[in-house]
């Protein structure tokens, strides 16, 4: 039989999941979707808002390539349904730079420290970092209290060396060090 | 002339985007209507598929089809092999999906097709797969002795390949010799972990017959080849893309997995884009790894220490299958005499099929393995003669005057030959000895000792061959709109920075700023003469061929340049984007020139006017065009290497034994390192850098576990142990530059340099800090708690 010649499949458009309505405010805008309840928020953010720049690593929370910020606190967005996210204040990495060309003090200070490499893992880096750097606490500068904050982020291309320095200098371009 | 760009520590073109979250990797790229793949995987090591029943998951909703290996068509075949060699007999490949037999806990059955993934995973979890499961032998000493379990029923021995290089006269080396160490040393599995796991999407366009793929992959010209070949397609109806992609490190140059065939299979037959993105288990269990090998070594010395001859027998292990041919081992075997003189060299190896993940190049690429071998047979021959580690090594250096050193007889994985091309070895060893301070350390460490703690000092030299053939290419095209110039090679990157230091390259021949260099790769459709990113060969193949192809531009810029300002050559400057009259204020534009250099019908812009059939300046005599002439400014040129160049390094550490958790603490880490000429020194100390964390990962952390089924028991980030930042010390990295003498920009690759001694270094260190507790060598990685534990316990 030619291939050519065989009726195309019929394609479903969805799972049969239920819905459910969420509404949450994103990078300052609110949105509103139907989301299955399994979703995870990592697939929501990437595939339903098309904010691809958080990036997938692991999907058991190991990594922290995915992390968010969440009403301002950190977390693995693939511990996390979209449901669970219901009214929050979500932030991505898409939303650090100011304008459309510029670059955040940490992006800044990243780029000059040659602090990424393949730049998978750097907006969860970039998103645990901007809690620390937001926070009123003193931020601990040390090497030890450097690694510390980049603790719960795994990079395989860069040794992490660049990143401590990186955060040495993002402390000293916002007149943090 | 602007200020000369290679050699300076340029910032990257690519990392404003990838710091935005602007990068564009495979499941970053929008794919409308894209259908998603899930595999059933098999779970068992060794057995017999009964079989397989799809009908619960053909019905659920949300499926579009069901593929097990009656459902493929002509792909119901072996992969292909994709180094064949010699020493392989009936080499083993595996199926896209497997039929009758399942070799390995991971092995693809069966491959779901679905609206999203999540239905794709429910719909895998439905199939139902009967399987007689049968014996296996995980360990390699075991899996070749007579009455194993066989993983393949073609090779009752289990023995892939068995292959014998021979350099020198070592029979009559080893009968003149005074003094014979012997050593067993063994290297444990680990895994490339790129932060990506891989990835391919396909999408079919009727109309035009083209098949599209985005792949992250380290070889996207390679798989258009393979997909090309088993689909029977025209290669230029097959456009590859290898997007952004999350690191590599090895695990993707392997092609095709059979995701890379059935996703794009399914496209096609389906009608609809289809995309796979493996997940973290997946990665475990279903992507190449590497490393497990155990090396029995001899050296054969006078009493002093000279060694005369070198007899080396390893088993190496390549997993179910063996795809990628002997290239880890052949790597492994050619490499085993270090920076030694050693001039008599017997080296046999093994391979041999165990039930367990495919093995294929991870960085290193059995570099780690045979330098673990050699410098821990070093250390054992200085032990036993009485002669201080860092002086055996010195007795037997190559001097800087002996290069080239070849080692006649052995071929290196590229089928070319093993000839150490420059160094300076004896600077490399007493800068590391003078930065750790290896003189002052017996006193260090006695002081510490005195306070209840245990200090250990190592070194470990090694050497890697880099920049293999057979060739890579280059194209350079001036923009006539935007001057901005566009440079295509056949690699890909999966975060080196090539797109900076090829900029580099062509910026100082050019006279354009490096962010003027835009360069394209890892597009079939942009570029397809080449090879692929491995084997820490990008900067010595492509670098040159997009030097050479930027002196061409170069060359024809100047011409066409002299010609419109109306002087000799020779007064023509090319920077800051024009071309200038030397010592005056007149300048034309690169665009401009660009422009003018295609004789023109049409005008579009102002410069274009220039350039067009009444214009004054192109008004001359016959054709616009002489018989050899081409419009434009680019060029295309080629480097093929006559043999892989070697860069080496030394590494040296001081460690501590926490005598509580037996954990090991570095304390300080200090690598010399020469890859020749540095085209940016902050892109390889980065690439060291990384290099090193993953090796000591590898000698501390790192070893995929299976029990005694086959079953891998830590395929996931939290028991499979990946360094994080607080594993991970302050190195102190020094570099040396001795030009490579065997192309025009005397460079050596650094791709894998940061890895390889790593091991060797720490296992040293941590002999000599637990010696006198009566610890016994360490001669395997890694070395973790309970290694110590037991190292002690049976002092």
């Amino acid at each position: 039989m030619n291939a050519r010649a065989l009726p195309r499949p019929q394609i479903p458009v969805n799972s049969a999941d239920p819905r459910h309505a969420v509404t949450l405010t994103v990078n300052g805008v609110e949105v509103s979707r139907e989301v299955s309840p399994r979703m995870l928020l990592s697939d929501f953010i990437r595939h339903e808002l098309g904010l691809t720049g958080t990036h997938v690593g692991c999907e058991h929370g190991v990594c922290g390539a995915c992390t968010v910020l969440i009403d301002g606190v950190s977390a693995r967005s693939c511990l996390t349904l979209a449901v669970q996210a219901d009214g929050a204040e979500l932030r991505t990495v898409e939303a650090l730079a100011d304008g459309d060309a510029g670059l955040s003090v940490l992006q800044q200070a990243f780029a000059e420290s040659h602090a990424l490499q393949c730049g998978y893992c750097t907006p969860g880096f970039l998103m645990a970092l901007t809690e620390h750097f937001e926070s009123g606490d003193p931020l601990d500068l040390s090497d030890e209290g450097i690694r510390e904050m980049i603790a719960g982020n795994l990079c395989r291309c860069t040794g992490y060396a660049n990143i401590v320095v990186a955060v040495r200098r993002a402390a000293e371009l916002s007149g943090r060090s | 002339m602007s200020t000369r760009q290679f050699g300076s520590r340029v910032q990257r073109n690519i990392d404003p985007r990838l710091l935005r979250g602007e990068g564009a990797f495979t499941d970053d790229i929008p794919l409308p209507g894209a259908l998603h793949a899930a595999f059933v995987r098999s779970p068992f090591a060794r057995a017999r598929i009964l079989s397989i029943d799809t009908a619960a998951a053909r019905a659920m909703p949300g499926v579009v089809a069901v593929y097990t290996c009656d459902d493929i068509g002509h792909l119901d075949q072996a992969l292909p092999l994709l180094i064949p060699h010699p020493s392989m007999r009936d080499a083993r490949t595996q199926r896209p999906l497997a039929r009758d037999d399942v070799h390995y806990v991971g092995q693809a059955v069966a491959m779901v097709v679905a609206a999203d993934r999540y239905v794709a995973e429910d719909a895998a979890l439905a199939i139902d797969v009967d399987y007689d499961q049968l014996a296996v032998e995980l360990d390699l000493e075991r899996a070749v002795a007579p009455g194993a379990p066989a993983v393949h029923t073609t090779h009752p021995d289990n023995v892939a390949a068995d292959f014998t290089q021979v350099s020198g006269d070592p029979e009559t080396a080893m009968a003149a010799a005074q003094h014979v160490t012997r050593i067993r040393v063994q290297v444990d599995r680990s895994t490339a972990a790129p932060m990506e796991c891989r990835t391919v999407a396909a999408r079919f366009d009727a109309a035009s017959g083209e098949l599209v793929v985005w792949d992250g992959t380290q070889a996207p010209i390679g798989v258009r080849g393979g997909l090309a070949s088993i689909f029977g397609l025209d290669e230029h109806k097959v456009r590859v893309i290898a997007p952004d992609v999350g690191g590599g490190f090895g695990q993707k140059v392997m092609f095709p997995y059979p995701d890379e065939l059935l996703v794009p299979f399914a496209a096609i037959e389906i009608g609809r884009p289809v995309k796979y993105i493996e997940d973290r288990r997946e990665n475990f269990i279903g992507s190449n790894q590497e490393r497990t090998q155990i090396h029995w070594i001899e050296l054969h010395a006078t009493k002093n220490g000279e060694v005369l001859a070198l007899k080396d027998e390893f088993l190496h292990d390549t997993g179910a299958f063996i795809p990628y041919g002997i290239a880890v081992a052949q790597v492994a075997s050619t490499s085993i005499a270090g920076p030694y003189r050693i001039p008599n060299i017997e080296v046999r190896f093994r391979a041999v099929y165990t039930p367990t993940v495919p093995v294929t190049p991870y960085r290193g690429c059995g570099r780690p393995q045979s330098c673990f071998a050699i410098e821990r047979a070093m250390d054992k021959l200085a032990d036993e003669l009485g002669i201080d580690r860092r002086e055996i090594r010195r007795r037997n250096l190559i001097a800087d005057d002996e290069f080239p050193w070849a080692r006649e007889g052995l071929l290196f994985a590229d089928g070319l030959r093993v000839s150490l091309d420059s160094g300076q070895y004896h600077k490399a060893l007493d800068l590391v000895c003078d930065r750790i301070g290896w003189d002052g350390f017996a006193a260090e460490q006695a002081a510490a000792r005195a306070e209840g703690r245990d200090l250990g000092i190592g070194l470990a030299f090694y050497v890697e061959g880099t920049g293999l053939g057979p060739y890579e290419g280059g194209h350079v095209r001036i923009h006539p709109i935007t001057g901005k110039v566009y440079v295509n090679t056949g690699l890909t990157a999966q975060g080196q920075g090539h797109d900076t230091v090829f900029a580099q390259i062509v910026a100082d021949q050019l006279g354009v700023p490096v962010t003027d260099v835009i360069l394209v790769q890892g597009d079939t459709a942009a570029y397809d003469w080449g090879v692929a990113t491995f084997a820490s060969r990008a900067a010595v193949v492509s670098g040159n061929a997009i030097h050479k192809t930027a002196a061409l531009v170069r060359d024809k810029t100047v011409r066409a340049a002299a010609n419109m300002l109306e002087v000799q050559e020779a007064d023509v400057e090319l920077r800051d984007g024009h071309a200038w009259v030397a010592g005056t204020d007149r300048k034309v534009p690169l665009a401009a020139i660009a422009t003018a250099s295609n004789p023109l019908r049409y005008a579009f812009n102002e410069a274009a006017q220039a350039a067009t059939q009444f214009a004054p300046a192109s008004r001359h005599d016959g054709p616009a065009l002489q018989d050899d002439q081409h419009p434009g400014l680019e060029a295309a040129a080629y480097f093929s290497p006559e043999c892989a160049t070697w860069a080496y390094g030394v590494h040296a550490a001081v460690i501590e034994v926490d005598r509580a958790t037996l954990q090991v603490k570095i304390h300080r880490y200090v690598c010399v390192h020469d890859c020749g000429n540095m085209i940016n020194p902050t892109l390889v100390e980065g690439q060291v850098m990384g290099g090193l964390a993953q090796g000591i990962g590898g000698a501390l952390y790192e070893r995929i576990e299976y029990d005694a089924e086959g079953n891998p028991t830590n395929a996931n980030f939290v028991d499979f142990l990946i360094p994080y930042a607080t594993e991970i010390p302050d190195v102190e990295i020094a570099h040396l530059e001795t030009p490579s003498p065997l192309n025009p920009l005397g460079v050596k690759g650094v791709g894998e340099a940061g890895c390889i001694a790593v091991g060797p270094t720490i296992a040293a260190a941590v002999e000599d800090a637990l010696r006198h507790r009566g610890g016994g060598r360490f001669d395997a990685v890694p070395i973790t708690p309970s290694a110590i534990l037991e190292n002690l316990g049976t002092a």
